[in-house]
């Protein structure tokens, strides 16, 4: 018995959501192997053992239709015997596990955010509004873990072994034209993201938006906003966090003139620490911030910036 | 006998162009769209039964948005644009009803209940599948996910229980003929595909604007046909031992706006996140 973990990889290194996986794997494995599973490049190890992964199998070609992912990862869990599958909550992970539940004939949990034990898992539900203990009744377990909820525990271990790792996975049905990268700077997609500073309809137009990225670099932050400001057009659609954009759960989340609407709390409320900054004391982010500072944006972002390269 | 030859091919060929006459001037889209009840956004979040059950006394219930506001009336656009029919598929009991019959105000031109109590994503993906095997559908609809559980399975199950190809997250849709050209939003960026014949696709912002029914749509969708179907015979792989609410949040701590330092200490020494 073993649990099997399919780790996302870019240019051949496992990534931050990959690395985090497969710590996961490690952590509720309790003394059953665990096997990590890659496709596409890898080069050496791709830095999984680093987690204490200690076998890696490689399936050489690149796929990413998730149902290729799917008969890939069904087959290498049926060799291995894995009572537990483990993906990343990423989009591709979301689009390929159900698939795995199916053709395994397996219990699905979702977004899982800790570690519990046996087939037990705790998952969030109602957009971040409360938790859920969620029973497996199979024999088998597939579940997603949520980015950025269990971090990555490096164990400092040696590289793992690698071997090459052969399924028929079937044509894709779906043509891949081109591929569109949301952003060419180089920051942590949002979704991965350890530090997030958003802004919204209080920076009163995209011109302003120079102070909220100059924080933001200083912090090693990505940039996000609200709904308004991406619907107005002051910021490209993949920044929008809240119940209609993207779920984040950073460690550090700071809020920029944001009112703090349920609905982009929805996106945000699993952040471990939330900053807000705003000028009227009883924007509704308040009750859910840890800290705030009630002020124009336009003063203390400078400000804190410079707090912030002083340290 | 030449000439019975040249006849017996001439017609031949007069059937074809017929067939293809035929299939081109009678070609209707056959859309499904699955539809979810969830609770109002603003619902006030709380659990019974000793926290195994939502309590939903005072909820109000909408159509989850993402089955909604993109889904669906995506699928009325490529209706309206190329002919065919829009069907909206939901499993649920009675209480569905009125979010169904809102459904069809806003455009579907009819809708089925599969009568059981959803439970597992495994069960619903299940039942949904075996009512669709045989109808011949050419795309099936989701939302990218339901307010309430949040989990992006049911499309994914769907298409693996049907054999279909799957596109996950897709923010655009436009089809020619079987032919059908996507955007989706994947790790780092979005993918531009196309597939061919039928598939399952989820949906989520960019491909529709929110529609509001008009009073035509309300006083139409009385008459449109709802009609209820006996759940198949599938098991569920998964419950909920128990729900349980975040721990409150302390009171936020105030720093002065002109003491950004405060702030930063704090959260280098307190919070211990920088």
């Amino acid at each position: 018995m073993s649990v099997l973990v399919y780790i996302p990889t870019h240019d051949g290194r496992a990534t931050n959501a990959g690395l985090e996986v497969a710590s996961y794997a490690n952590a509720i494995s309790s003394g059953s192997d665990v096997v990590a599973l890659v496709s596409g490049d890898l080069s050496g190890d791709g830095g999984i053992g680093s987690t204490g992964v200690s076998r890696v199998l490689h399936y050489a070609t690149d796929i990413n239709d998730n149902s290729q992912i799917s008969k890939l990862v069904t087959s290498a869990a049926t060799t291995e015997g894995a009572h537990t599958i483990v993906f990343s909550g990423n989009n591709e992970g979301k689009a390929a596990a159900p698939r795995v539940a199916i053709s395994m004939n397996a219990g699905y949990v979702p977004g899982v955010t800790s570690v519990s034990g046996g087939k037990s898992f705790t998952r969030n539900v109602f957009s971040g509004k409360a938790t859920a203990v969620v029973d497996v009744n199979a024999e088998v377990s597939v579940v997603t873990i949520t980015p950025n909820s269990f971090g990555i525990k490096d164990q400092g271990a040696a590289d793992a072994s690698v071997e090459a790792f052969s399924a028929e996975v079937g044509d894709s049905k779906v043509t891949l034209n081109s591929f569109t990268p949301t952003s060419n700077d180089g920051s942590v997609p949002l979704p991965e993201a350890v530090r997030v500073v958003s802004a919204g309809r209080g920076l009163k137009g995209p011109e302003n938006w120079g102070i909220v990225e100059d924080l933001a670099t200083a912090l090693g932050a990505t940039t996000a906003c609200s709904r308004p400001v991406g619907d107005m057009g002051w910021r490209p659609h993949h920044e929008h966090v809240g119940q209609t954009g993207i779920t984040i759960r950073p460690d550090l989340y700071i809020a920029c003139g944001i009112s703090g609407a349920i609905q982009h709390l929805a996106g945000v409320n699993q952040s471990k620490v939330i900053v807000v900054i705003n000028t009227d004391p009883e924007a509704p982010f308040f009750k859910a911030a840890d800290y705030g500072i009630v002020g124009d944006v336009f003063e203390v972002l400078p400000k804190l910036t410079e707090a912030i390269k002083a340290l | 006998m030449i000439i019975d030859s040249i006849i017996t091919r001439l017609n031949s060929y007069i059937c074809i162009t017929e067939k293809y006459i035929s299939d081109y001037l009678f070609y209707r889209m056959k859309l499904l769209v699955c539809v979810s009840k969830a609770p109002d956004t603003t619902s006030r979040i709380s659990f019974t039964d000793g926290g195994k059950r939502f309590d939903e006394s005072g909820v109000q219930f909408i159509i989850n948005p993402y089955d909604e506001w993109y889904a669906l009336v995506r699928a009325i656009e490529l209706v309206e644009a190329n002919g065919g029919s829009v069907t909206t598929v939901t499993v649920g009991d009675a209480t569905c009803d009125p979010i169904i019959r809102k459904a069809l105000a806003i455009g579907a031109t009819d809708a089925v209940r599969i009568d059981a109590i959803p439970t597992d994503s495994v069960q619903v993906a299940s039942l949904i599948a075996n009512y669709s095997k045989n109808e011949g559908f050419d795309i099936i609809f989701c939302g990218k996910e339901t307010i309430d559980h949040n989990s992006c399975a049911v499309p994914a199950m769907i298409a693996e229980c049907m054999g279909l190809p799957y596109v996950a997250i897709a923010t655009s849709i436009e089809v020619s003929g079987s032919e059908s050209t996507l955007v989706a939003e994947v790790s780092g960026g979005t993918n531009n595909v196309t597939v061919n014949g039928p598939f399952v696709l989820s949906a989520t912002k960019g491909m529709s604007e929110q529609r509001i029914p008009n009073m035509r749509g309300i006083m139409s969708a009385r008459s449109k046909p709802l009609i209820v179907v006996d759940a198949s015979d599938v098991s569920k792989m998964s419950e909920v031992n128990e729900f349980k609410l975040p721990p409150v949040k302390g009171d936020c701590v105030l720093v002065d706006a002109d003491n950004a330092a405060e702030l930063v200490r704090l959260l280098r020494e307190e919070a211990k996140i920088i």
